[in-house]
């Protein structure tokens, strides 16, 4: 986990894009390694997987139809703004945790109201070893459903955004074959945008 | 089989040392908490400081990430296993945060799509994924 906060430090300072989300996919990798320390082998799957395989192509991706250079916007006084914005609202998060429990505390409230439950239970009423699992399909399944809509959303969101850029591509070349600047044909672009 | 287990041990100990030093008596149990901490704060510093477009993506999802590690370590149980039922274990990690997260990463990756097709689009648009550029080009266009 210090590895991973050294990571979020260098994915800040580098300017290159390509660079940043290469670093973006290590960070996933790492975080997904600390999952399984931490017992959550199913969320480090899902991590590796979904976070450092999926994420890294899209941002590629992004990059490939972009720009792969961050530039260099000189806002020193904003940096400053931000970093103390920053502080303070770490310095507020770190007074709050001091009311957490321990860390791997056993008598947390967490692990006292329906956990004890789905471990007791969910192998007579499921059938399945892997809690994670019959809690996911069986007890909160219309969870699932709701995560299955937001993605089939976002993949028509991509799509219907996506689709038009191609037209729009396509609309732009037949403007520059027939000698159209391409500075006018931008504008009302825009308009249907906003 | 026992030699790749063997060769992992030291990193295991080094494992188990750490463990000890953030739920031990010395310490205040609480140095997993401060690295989220820091990790959502260098997300949120990425996300306000930088102009560029898909920096600020990549600063919201470490914000994203360190939400996640706060979930996982609190679901932790010390002396716990995975929450995969097996005979002859008592104690297991806390299994509801761990499907909450595993569905809340999936609808991450899901938004960073769309955030992302959104930056080829204002791309397209604009001619630059600068946020400082765009607002230049408006105040133009108003002009």
């Amino acid at each position: 986990m210090l590895i991973m906060g050294v990571m979020a430090i260098a994915i800040a300072r580098i300017r290159d894009l390509f660079a940043v989300s290469m670093l973006s996919g290590i960070f996933s990798l790492t975080a997904a390694a600390a999952y399984v320390v931490l017992d959550a082998v199913d969320v480090a799957f899902t991590e590796a997987a979904v976070g450092a395989g999926i994420s890294t192509v899209l941002m590629l991706g992004t990059l490939a139809l972009t720009t792969r250079q961050e530039k260099v916007t000189g806002g020193k006084s904003k940096g400053t703004a931000a970093f103390f914005v920053v502080a303070v609202t770490g310095a507020v998060l770190i007074y709050g945790t001091f009311d957490m429990p321990r860390y791997g505390d056993p008598i947390a409230p967490i692990h006292h109201h329906v956990a004890p439950r789905y471990l007791e239970k969910s192998f007579g009423e499921v059938g399945m070893p892997n809690v994670v699992t019959s809690v996911l399909a069986s007890y909160r399944s219309f969870d699932t459903l709701g995560e299955v809509f937001v993605i089939f959303t976002a993949a028509t969101g991509v799509l219907a955004i996506l689709g038009r850029v191609g037209r729009r591509r396509r609309e732009d070349e037949e403007a520059d074959e027939t000698k159209t600047a391409r500075t006018e044909d931008a504008s009302p672009d825009k308009e249907t945008a906003s | 089989m026992q030699g790749i287990v063997d060769a992992f041990a030291p990193l295991y100990a080094m494992w188990q040392s750490f463990e000890a030093f953030m739920a031990g008596p010395g310490s205040p149990g609480l140095l997993g908490y401060w690295i989220v901490v820091v990790l959502m704060m260098t997300g949120f510093y990425i996300v306000i400081a930088h102009d560029n477009l898909v920096k600020k993506i990549v600063g919201l999802n470490v914000f994203q990430v360190s939400v996640f590690l706060f979930y996982i370590l609190m679901a932790k149980v010390s002396g716990g296993t995975a929450p995969i039922l097996a005979d002859g274990i008592e104690k297991y990690a806390n299994p509801l945060p761990h499907v909450l997260i595993l569905t809340a990463i999936v609808v991450g990756v899901a938004t960073t799509a769309l955030g992302l097709a959104l930056v080829v689009r204002i791309r397209n648009a604009y001619d630059t994924i600068e946020d400082d550029e765009i607002q230049a080009v408006e105040e133009e266009e108003d002009a």
